[in-house]
């Protein structure tokens, strides 16, 4: 049967706890992108050793965080994990199809400027909240 | 897919928040089942026809079949 109905508690406080759990990792995530992009300028002065560190523990607690979205997954309802799953998909479709034309634009001397991976994150992040606000209202 | 969860849930007074609850989903999960939105999985069918002490056809069916 459904991982889900042998977590523990109702489904309320067991989405409250996942919830806050992938709020803990992300935050956490965002906060050792800063360090890893910033430490080396302002902290430890481009030292090679404290900068691949800093990279590791990045990367780690990335792949938390993507443990923490999965467990959250598994922790939601089957509607919700249905809505999340489309929004995912609709992000990652985008991300890609938006992602290799932003590239090529400069490739092939269309823009003058670098595409910036950070353009890309942010794109993504609103099509994942407009799939959730989508997906949301189709299922009113 | 069509279901009675409507109509069983008004023959025991019960709210869609009270079904929710007893079958540990959102009410937005029930109110979208009820109005043929969303489909249940297998196991939430089962959880539902075991609630209810019906079997799983007696609850849902196949459009097609009608």
């Amino acid at each position: 049967m459904n991982k889900q109905m042998n977590d523990s508690g109702n489904l309320t406080a067991r989405t409250k706890t996942h919830t806050i759990r992938l709020g803990f990792w992300t935050g956490t995530w965002v906060l050792s992108t800063a360090v890893a992009a910033f430490g080396p300028k302002f902290l430890w002065n481009f030292n090679t050793s404290l900068s691949i560190v800093g990279v590791l523990i990045h990367l780690g607690i990335g792949f938390g965080m993507i443990l923490a979205n999965k467990r959250y997954l598994n922790a939601v309802d089957e509607l919700m994990r249905k809505i999340q799953l489309e929004a995912m998909a609709l992000t990652l479709g985008v991300g890609l199809v938006v992602g290799m034309s932003y590239e090529l634009l400069e490739d092939i001397k269309l823009i003058s400027f670098e595409p910036e991976i950070s353009h890309l994150i942010m794109l993504m992040g609103f099509t994942y909240v407009i799939g959730i606000i989508l997906g949301n209202r189709r299922y009113q | 897919m069509k279901n009675r969860l409507k109509v069983l849930r008004a023959e025991r007074d019960w709210t869609q928040a009270k079904l929710a609850e007893e079958l540990d989903v959102s009410r937005q999960t029930i109110n979208a089942i009820e109005t043929g939105k969303f489909d249940p999985s297998l196991p939430l069918a089962f959880k539902a026809a075991r609630l209810f002490e019906m079997l799983i056809e007696d609850i849902f069916q196949d459009k097609v079949d009608s």
